[in-house]
């Protein structure tokens, strides 16, 4: 017998009546189908049950003093954390002044300029390398440069160190960005007889600018809630910032401090500061992406 | 298409301006390869002025890396290296003092896949202004006009310049890349293959167009398909396994041609 014949119902051959391998055909479909939109609905379980308790916990705290005023000291209640919420802003920010250029810029050499070469691939291995890199790493190595060089906890050396943790993310993801930008466009682009430097800021980066920006954002949502990093370099401070040069209060760090002490208020308030931390994070991803997305 | 008081351009000898350069592009002694690999072996050959020269061949013939050597696009390529020399009006392209940005800038190129940049009908059309530094809004909207008129074009979207070029047609996208390869007035139109996406009726348009065009460029065309070379060509050439075999005037190629493998190539016995 054909072997093929046998395991194969063929549509000519067969009677087109429903039998026991048609039937064991559709199960399976059915199983599969049901497995995959079952473990579907299971990967959003995390994310909305955060949502909740986030919600459920934090939103009695919620007022405009938590954005105006200072941690409460240890066991007195009232007070706002809007110190943290300007500290972990400014470092972000610090971060992003340094990681986007040196990310974007890397990208564009080693994909544009000298894609092949062995700086190019080294840098690429390194990116790689770097993103595997736990974030308390990143936290010491920005201790070691900045705190001990400068014999200061602060706001540079906690902006250098969330920096080392988004360079690789913003590198890679702006390498991709750059790869999906069609190579008829730079070809058309050189046609015309222009040069490296126009074909990629008139043609190449215009086109890659959306995936990049998105490739930015996710390092920020990332670097917005690392705590160990921090600890190590910007470490605290009940106090509203002078300067960029003092130990600095954040958020995560507070929400970190504040939950591992005895005190109820202080604890909701540790509830409080993770919603506003999520909710920061959330609105940015989703701004950046319609902002971003509308432009394509 | 365009309407005109002229006749309508024929590909006879008679019809040939007397002050054209024969050889306005002249092609002596030339070599070229891909790492060791020699993709065209000594090529001679002179390209008249504003007449339309079509280069043939089956795939891999050598006949697509010949044009791209016209305005040295084959550098961006890493690995290559050329011996002899390609002349325009008499001057050697491959010159130490010749920069390859002013090259490409005097020469248009019409790629295989019509490429419009993901931005709207306008910027497209005055690119190579821009990249020249040209911003001034006049001279900017005088271009956008003639070189769409010259790409047949302007009726067409005389009304949504400021739209994406990427919701037209596929047509009307190669016809605005046309646009976009004269608008900085090219002495030389490259065409690589530039109707070889497009359907029958769009090819006609293109074909149309390249005739309509050779009064004022010169054309280097790459085509697979024989009856447009016969349909929009003066001279015709074709290449095999990267040596040019035979090189005369279109009409003589298709009708009498002197060598045999020409022969077979034209009536389809290979290739």
């Amino acid at each position: 017998m054909d072997p093929i014949a046998s395991h194969s119902l063929d549509f000519f051959d067969s009677d087109l009546s429903v039998n026991s391998k048609t039937v064991a055909r559709s199960l399976t479909n059915r199983i599969l189908s049901g497995i995959c939109i079952t473990l579907s609905l299971l990967t959003m379980v995390p994310l909305i049950s955060i949502i909740f308790l986030l919600l459920e916990k934090g939103l009695p705290l919620l007022g405009v003093a938590i954005f105006t005023e200072l941690p409460p000291a240890a066991g007195m209640t009232g007070g706002g954390f809007g110190n943290a919420i300007i500290g972990t802003l400014v470092m972000v920010g610090i971060g992003l002044a340094v990681s986007a250029p040196a990310g974007i810029l890397s990208a564009i050499y080693i994909n544009e300029y000298a894609p092949t070469s062995r700086l190019s691939q080294s840098v690429r291995l390194v990116a790689k390398l770097l993103t595997g890199i736990p974030s308390i790493i990143c936290g010491v190595f920005a201790f070691a440069v900045v705190v001990m060089t400068t014999g200061s906890f602060s706001a540079y050396a906690g902006g250098m160190a969330l920096a080392v943790l988004m360079l690789p993310t913003i590198l890679l993801t702006a390498e991709q960005a750059l790869l999906g930008v069609q190579s008829a466009y730079r070809e058309a682009a050189y046609g015309l007889g222009a040069t490296r430097f126009q074909t990629i800021a008139r043609v190449v980066l215009p086109d890659a600018f959306p995936a990049i920006m998105t490739g930015v954002m996710l390092a920020v949502a990332r670097a917005a809630g690392e705590t160990a990093p921090l600890i190590f370099t910007a470490l605290f401070s009940q106090f509203w910032a002078k300067s960029l040069n003092e130990p600095t209060a954040s958020l995560s760090v507070l929400i970190y401090n504040f939950s591992t002490v005895p005190f109820p208020h202080q604890i909701a308030m540790a509830w409080t500061a993770s919603l506003v931390l999520v909710a920061f994070v959330t609105l940015a991803n989703i701004a950046a992406q319609t902002i971003f997305s509308r432009k394509n | 298409m365009q309407t005109s008081n002229e006749a309508p351009a024929k590909n006879t000898a008679e019809d040939r301006n007397p002050v054209d350069r024969p050889d306005f592009i002249s092609v002596k002694d030339f070599n070229f390869f891909y790492g060791k690999k020699q993709a065209l072996h000594e090529i001679n050959m002179d390209i008249p002025e504003r007449q339309v020269t079509a280069l043939i061949g089956p795939s891999g013939c050598g006949k697509s890396t010949l044009l791209r050597n016209f305005n040295r696009m084959n550098e961006l390529i890493d690995g290559v290296h050329h011996t002899g020399d390609i002349r325009i009006l008499g001057k050697s392209i491959f010159d130490k003092g010749v920069e390859v940005i002013s090259l490409r800038r005097s020469i248009g190129m019409v790629f295989q896949k019509s490429n419009p940049f993901p931005k709207s009908i306008y910027e497209n059309v005055v690119f190579a202004l821009r990249i020249s530094g040209i911003s001034k809004k006049s001279d900017l909207d005088e271009c956008v006009e003639r070189s769409l008129r010259g790409a047949a074009l302007w009726n067409e979207v005389k009304d949504r310049l400021h739209e994406s070029a990427l919701g037209l047609s596929g047509g009307q996208m190669q016809r605005l890349c046309i646009a976009r390869a004269i608008a900085n007035r090219p002495k030389v139109l490259l065409m690589d293959e530039p109707c070889s996406a497009l359907d029958p009726i769009a090819t006609v348009k293109v074909e149309e167009l390249i005739r309509e065009l050779k009064r004022q460029f010169t054309i280097v065309i790459v085509t697979h398909n024989m009856q447009q070379a016969t349909r929009c060509s003066d001279n015709t050439a074709f290449f095999y396994l990267g040596k040019l075999v035979e090189y005369a005037d279109t009409q003589k190629i298709f009708s009498n041609p002197s060598e045999k493998q020409t022969e077979d190539y034209i009536t389809g016995r290979f290739g």
